[in-house]
């Protein structure tokens, strides 16, 4: 006790602090991550200033595809020559600023929805409105918008729109499928087990086709169901499966004493999933609920095997374009990066989340 | 702590028993955990369940809000049957308080919350009423100052009595306490018991199941000692421990105590 000043007053030795000791302790702590450092810092210094090279210095930005074959770098004008095709597909062509707003409103309403502990029934109704004015921009048909067809739809709008709300439903379906899988009543746990199972089973390109090839042949003559809906129900139906399956895990990793305790209370099954086990169970399952969602976004892509116009597709038709062919490497980095860019944010979202979750006594 | 004031409270003839189990079996699939329950409870009764581990003395309490279902026999809780029915069970055990070894409080809720939940979701009690009914139990159990805090921040002794206070919200004319100091450091026994001994004397009808033979001397009116899942000695504290008629009790109360 009498030494606790003096050794206060000891500061740690240079090496342990500071860049050299974090590069010390991360990067050469043993022989074996040595090494590894060395190999990366080596593979790095080859290929990192040959990548500038091709996209920065020597590419070209604006010119006809022509000009593109004789430039030595990076020809990003395959991207800003074909931007709004790339972006906004078949969707009538001076009309494409209603898909273009339809999108920013949809990304400004999920900024401003970000912090759930404001959601209340005037952000619901507002909600109601924005997709109302986003309906009515994409499909027009009234206050003098021309209606466009949804097989016009295509390009990142319809990306977006199948992704949102493949997440938005499939989610809450999820839930209900974990629950019904443990219900005690027979009936609901067996129509839950066969349609996980079963959806689970099968790949989210053999939905999409029967959706779009078979689905229609059991309707009456005369009735069409819209293919885009068909695609966003088979998108639904199919991720709903694996939400159901992460909740579960969820669900299994509570402890028993909760649900006893809840029930000690008097409190009935709804009340006791609402208020107890679900709200710590959905919790557990943020990580592989949200690789699940990930998956789902960037799944919208395989509605190319029937015939819609994806952001993917739109720029697969591109280099099908004799003036662009050879410049998939350029127009798939354009791709990659907006996919990039929202699964990036939903993943940094989520951490948001679980970092809001945490239990703290609340500041008064 | 009064035991005089406790043994005129008890027994008023002609009352009617707000526990009755009459003849209950239960059985975990071919295992036969319980056999011929008899227990009758009157209104103010405190009783300790005691027993080695193992005896059932746990399952039986469980029966009576019926975490566990039982196959055989009667279990009438205040005038109710329980049976396969979902109301009649969700209403007895509105009435039927738990607490058990574990707390069991729910992590995701500040303490006020968790006391709370009940009075507003089951008795349908407008929000600021049922935290000012919060408050008021927290200050019974001497924790008022922990209200806005989590569970995971309070001691376990904290934590049991704030488990205890969320029973008592929901004003429960019987209180059953499983082990509800088993899972406590030594320190923080007290603390616990102090407030189940003041619950005792306010004429709660308790029935504990605890090893702490201290507090049956005190507050019990009736000890049940059971073994093999049956009930094998019955009598007043005194008698209990005194002059034990079974050897299994004088063999488990020589080894207890």
């Amino acid at each position: 006790m009498s030494t606790n000043s003096e050794v206060a007053d000891i500061k740690p030795p240079a090496i342990n602090v500071g860049v050299l000791g974090w590069v010390r302790s991360h990067l050469f702590n043993g022989a074996l991550n040595s090494i590894a450092t060395i190999v990366v810092l080596l593979v790095a210094m080859k290929f990192i200033p040959q990548f500038v090279q091709w996209a920065f210095i020597d590419s070209v930005w604006f010119t006809s595809g022509q000009e593109c074959h004789e430039a030595a770098g990076a020809c990003w004008s395959v991207v800003t020559q074909n931007i709004r095709f790339n972006v906004f597909g078949y969707y009538p062509y001076e009309h494409q600023w209603r898909p273009l707003v339809a999108m920013i409103i949809l990304v400004l309403m999920l900024i401003y929805s970000r912090d759930w502990k404001k959601w209340n029934r005037r952000l619901g109704y507002l909600w109601l409105v924005a997709l109302f004015v986003m309906g009515l921009l994409m499909k027009g048909g009234l206050f003098g918008l021309i209606s466009v067809e949804t097989t016009k739809w295509s390009g990142l709008p319809l990306t977006l729109l199948l992704s949102f709300f493949g997440i938005l439903a499939s989610y809450p379906l999820g839930v209900a499928l974990a629950l019904g899988r443990q219900s005690t009543m027979p009936v609901i746990k067996a129509f839950s087990v066969v349609y996980i199972e079963l959806i689970r089973g099968v790949p989210l390109i053999t939905m999409l086709f029967m959706s779009s090839v078979m689905f229609p042949l059991f309707l009456p003559e005369g009735v069409t169901i819209d293919k885009v809906l068909r695609a966003q129900v088979a998108i639904i139906i199919f991720t709903a499966a694996y939400v159901a399956e992460v909740v579960r895990g969820g669900l299994q990793a509570m402890d028993q004493g909760q649900y006893e305790a809840a029930e000690s209370l008097g409190l009935n099954y709804f009340q006791k999933m609402r208020l107890i086990i679900l709200p710590q169970a959905l919790k557990i399952v943020i990580p592989p609920t949200v690789g699940v969602l990930i998956s789902a976004f960037k799944d919208t892509s395989l509605v190319v095997i029937i015939a819609l116009y994806d952001i993917l597709n739109t720029t697969k038709s591109i280099l099908n374009v004799p003036e662009w062919t050879g410049f998939s490497t350029e127009a798939y980095i354009f791709v990659a990066s907006i996919y990039f860019v929202f699964c990036f944010s939903m993943s940094q979202y989520s951490r948001y989340v679980e970092s809001e979750l945490e239990y703290k006594a609340e500041e008064k | 702590m009064n035991t005089e004031q406790i043994q005129e409270n008890n027994d008023t003839a002609g009352e009617k028993p707000v526990i009755e189990i009459i003849n209950m079996h239960k059985w975990f699939g071919d295992f036969h955990v319980l056999k011929d329950i008899n227990i009758r409870v009157m209104p103010q009764e405190k009783i300790v369940v005691c027993g080695p581990s193992g005896s059932g003395k746990s399952t039986v309490i469980r029966c009576i809000n019926r975490l566990e279902e039982h196959q055989r026999g009667k279990i009438i809780v205040n005038g109710t049957e329980l049976s396969g029915d979902l109301k009649n069970i969700e209403k007895v055990r509105a009435e039927v308080g738990m607490v058990f070894q574990h707390f069991n409080l729910f992590p995701h809720l500040t303490i006020v919350e968790n006391l709370s939940l009940g009075p507003i979701w089951v008795r349908k009690m407008p929000k600021k009423e049922a935290e000012d009914l919060a408050m008021h139990y927290l200050e019974i159990v001497r924790i008022p100052e922990q209200a806005k805090k989590y569970p995971g921040q309070i001691s376990g002794g904290q934590q049991q009595r704030v488990a205890i206070a969320r029973s008592l919200c929901m004003k429960p004319k019987i209180m059953l306490f499983d082990e509800p100091t088993s899972a406590l450091d030594p320190e923080m026994i007290k603390e616990v018991l102090d407030v189940m001994i003041s619950l005792a004397e306010e004429g709660m009808t308790m029935i504990v199941v605890t090893h702490e033979m201290g507090f049956a001397k005190t507050v019990a009116d009736r000890v049940i000692f059971m073994d093999y899942g049956e009930i094998v000695e019955e009598n007043e504290p005194n008698e209990f421990f005194d002059n034990p008629q079974h050897e299994r009790t004088q063999l488990f109360l020589s080894q207890i105590l």
